[in-house]
């Protein structure tokens, strides 16, 4: 912690509350942030985190009677000009740039736009984003269209454009959720000498692994109200946990108790530029883990299963008989059931109701004389919204309305509802707060336990521990390790996942 | 109850326009608007137009749009009349009935044939609907002109008729042929597999087809339905006006999109209802059939629904957001 107990505070925040017709999405925060800190910001999906930062950036007027500080200035009423003026730059998830536009342009023509410049001055927008993005440290070009970068990059760009506005106080939402882990280190090396630099970072994230190796200080909220602050040194993963849930969860090994017969082959599959020479086995009662670094191969190898991606060479045999699917709808017939990384895009039709959703994958059982029966479905959907303790389990709410961690579960539902003898999760706890993670868990492990076999994708290490029987590691399309979960542990892991092994043993 | 009246609040605040608009009408030309007659007259012109609305409909319902509907209703019934025609050849030729129902059969075969045109870039080859259906709007218009060289074709036997001027106890036949259709539209849009998947291929195609639907046969058949419904349309044109030309209706495609909009289907597609619309093409047809009572130059028509679409829609998009506010 460089500094942080000498640094002055930037922003003070006593007693802000803001209320929505009906909701209390805040109440009574304290909140502060120092100068050249790093602080995290915590909470559970709902917990206030949005409703905080959207008060900060002058979106959410707070309730009378809130104290708002900058710089030691009481400031009556934030607006999100002001908010900007003041020095406070939060980057959004999506961050709020034009796909469309270059880099320099995206990094430098809103500054130009504050300055009430009539026409665009190109030198000034160069020289702006070349200093911005030297401070940075990377290298990017300045004429490249936005959409043809990484979203690492395009973060950086984000970043960039905080820095010419020459903000004092940078506001991350969830920047690590898209990023490899070499990307992370990246991003976690910029925000430390910003930090240096005297900027004030406020981090949000689920990864608390994350969270404790780059922050300072960290404050929880639940429910909307302040639970805590607490220096990152003088307390742990536990007790931020049970902050954050006001429960204690833990973690250990959850091994199958009901391990059968194999119910998946899949032998020497490939696919160019995808996967090569995939080869692996999944037992009824069984959960397989697969992981590796993001590009791996992992996504498209299930997404092969699943019919989405057929491989060119090679067998699959499902109880022993060869299969080939080759849409979603074959695969599903097939009793295979996949439940999509990105739950936004694919697992949901967002607009529609939970009902329309978690019923859409067994939509034809409820015809009757060429007619859907709408008291038939709805009678099931709530039934299986009870069975995976979706909450609320209001069958007519929007799936946007519903929190991660129980969109997750609609999505699980319409799968469940499918009966299938192999159920695959891709990344099953990505953006999922810690009760639901929780929750999640049990689930497979009580499906798995209950005789349906289980493919498990994942980034996250300590999920792949504590939930596999089975661990497979892929890099770059071959598995290149396979283990029994049981006395696993994350380097081994991590080794197989960033070391070639074939040369190794040839070199040997 | 309430779970269904918040569902449907649009459609109740245009059931509740159309019933103002009566009323004001009532007022402005006593005696002359809400009589038999005009109620009968505008039956007449409401069912094409409606059943037009509907194709339109199921199609925006899954985020597309069909720009050629009204020219593959008229390429269908240009077609059939020239086969009407030559059948029936003036009376020398087929008897009456027989001919009418092989010229009725011709029209849907042509449809579908523009149907499947239109569905098969669309859902099979992934070509933007707006751009397939712009260019097949082209080729039909064209084909049709073409066959016709711009002239009307007739020459039906008399019997033809009566389908677009006949009556039934004083109703309308056309009147009738759009009650069923409003319900057979219902049922497979908001009542059966097909229809659900729609809304759900409207929302999200991805998450749809990789929820095990087949999504392609969920577009191919709203753009086949879609021609159905223009050779229906057709039909009733083509017997109404006693001919058959390739500029018919030229100006219900424009009217069907914002029929089908004022009705409460989201242009971007995943909602709307069969009788949003079809609440939607009536007050349509009360205010122009109004104005056209009170003698007001039909441009002025235009200027209201468009202002009344406009309207309607901003109330819809307050009110959707204080609702979205409240739930925040």
């Amino acid at each position: 912690m460089p500094g942080a107990e000498s640094a002055r505070l930037f922003i003070r925040l006593e007693n802000v509350s803001k209320t929505f017709p009906g909701v209390n999405a805040l109440t009574n925060i304290n909140f502060d942030v120092r100068g050249g800190e790093i602080h995290g910001l915590i909470g559970e999906n709902g917990a206030g985190k949005s409703t905080l930062i959207k008060v900060l950036a002058g979106v959410h007027k707070p309730d009378p009677g809130a104290v708002i500080e900058i710089d030691g200035e009481r400031v009556d009423s934030l607006t999100p000009t002001e908010s900007m003026r003041r020095g406070i730059m939060v980057i959004y998830q999506d961050f709020s740039l034009f796909p469309t536009l270059t880099v320099k342009e995206n990094i430098a023509f809103s500054e130009q736009i504050e300055r009430k410049r009539r026409l665009v001055n190109w030198k000034e927008v160069e020289e702006v984003s070349k200093r911005a993005l030297s401070i940075l440290g990377v290298d990017i070009d300045l004429n490249a269209r936005l959409n043809t970068l990484s979203t690492a990059r395009q973060q950086l760009v984000a970043i960039a454009r905080a820095l010419v506005y020459d903000s004092k106080l940078l506001v991350m939402d969830e920047p690590t959720s898209a990023l490899s882990s070499g990307e992370v280190e990246n991003l976690f090396r910029i925000m430390r000498d910003l930090r240096s630099r005297g900027m004030g970072i406020i981090f949000i994230s689920h990864k608390l692994d994350e969270l404790f190796s780059i922050v300072d200080r960290m404050t929880v909220l639940r429910d909307g109200m302040y639970i805590g602050t607490r220096n990152a040194g003088e307390t742990d993963v536990n007790e931020i946990i049970t902050m954050m849930v006001g429960r204690e969860i833990k973690q250990e090994h959850m091994g199958g108790t009901n391990i059968g017969e194999i119910v998946l082959e899949v032998q020497d599959i490939s696919k160019r530029g995808n996967f090569s020479n995939v080869t692996f086995n999944l037992r009824r009662g069984e959960i397989l883990g697969i992981t590796g670094l993001v590009g791996a191969g992992r996504t498209e190898t299930v997404r092969a299963l699943f019919g989405l991606n057929p491989p060119d060479s090679g067998t699959i045999l499902l109880e022993g008989k060869p299969i080939a699917p080759k849409s979603p709808a074959e695969a599903q017939a097939l009793g295979i059931a996949y439940v999509p990384e990105s739950r936004q895009t694919e697992g949901l039709v967002m607009q529609q109701d939970a009902e329309s959703n978690i019923t859409l994958s067994i939509l034809k059982t409820f015809q009757k004389n060429m007619l859907i029966q709408f008291p038939e479905r709805s009678k099931r959907s709530v039934e299986l919204m009870q069975q995976l303790n979706v909450k609320p389990a209001y069958p007519f709410m929007q799936a946007a309305k519903f929190s991660g961690g129980n969109q997750q579960k609609i999505v699980v539902a319409k799968w469940l509802a499918t009966k299938p003898k192999v159920l695959i999760v891709d990344e099953p706890t990505n953006g999922v707060d810690v009760g639901a993670k929780t929750e999640i868990h049990q689930l497979l492990r009580q499906l798995a336990d209950e005789g349906m076999a289980v493919i498990m994708v994942s980034s996250e290490l300590p999920e792949i521990l504590s939930i596999s029987d089975r661990v497979l590691v892929m890099r770059r399309g071959r598995i290149n390790g396979e283990f029994e979960a049981k006395g696993l542990t994350q380097e081994r892991i991590m080794e197989r996942a960033v070391l070639d092994t074939r040369r190794k043993e040839a070199g040997a | 109850m309430k779970e269904h009246f918040k569902r449907n609040m649009h459609q109740y605040r245009l059931l509740a326009l159309l019933g103002i608009l009566l009323i004001v009408m009532g007022f402005l030309v006593p005696g002359k608007f809400l009589t038999v007659r005009n109620f009968r007259n505008m039956g007449f012109q409401m069912a094409e137009f409606g059943i037009l609305a509907i194709g339109m409909s199921a199609v925006i319902m899954t985020g597309g749009i069909n720009l050629s509907i009204v020219n593959s209703a008229m390429l269908a019934s240009i077609i059939s009349s020239f086969v009407m025609r030559a059948m029936y050849d003036g009376g020398n030729g087929m008897a009456e009935l027989p001919c009418i129902a092989i010229g009725i059969v011709v029209t849907f075969a042509v449809a579908l044939l523009c149907g499947l045109f239109n569905g098969f870039f669309v859902a099979y080859i992934g070509v933007i609907p707006i751009l397939v259906t712009l260019g097949s709007q082209t080729v039909f218009d064209g084909v049709a002109l073409n066959i016709t060289r711009g002239s009307s074709v007739s020459g039906f036997p008399k019997l033809f008729q009566q389908i677009g001027m006949g009556t039934f106890l004083g109703i309308p036949y056309t009147m009738l042929v759009y009650l069923v259709v409003i319900l057979v539209a219902y049922l497979l849009i908001e009542r059966s597999y097909w229809g659900i998947s729609i809304y759900m291929v409207g929302g999200n195609e991805k998450a749809t087809r990789f929820s095990g639907i087949n999504t392609r046969k969920t577009l191919m058949g709203v753009y086949v339905f879609s021609a159905m419904m223009a050779a229906v349309a057709g039909i009733l044109m083509t017997s109404r006006y006693n001919s058959a030309r390739a500029d018919y209706g030229s100006s219900y495609t424009m009217q069907a999109i914002a029929a089908t909009v004022l009705g409460g289907t989201s242009i971007t597609g995943g909602s709307g209802h069969v009788l949003g619309t079809v609440i939607a093409v009536a007050i349509i047809q009360v205010v122009s059939s109004g104005f056209n009572i009170l003698k007001i130059n039909r441009n002025f028509t235009d200027i209201a629904i468009g202002l009344i679409l406009i309207g309607m829609l901003a109330i819809k998009h307050f009110v959707d957001k204080e609702k979205m506010l409240a739930r925040k």
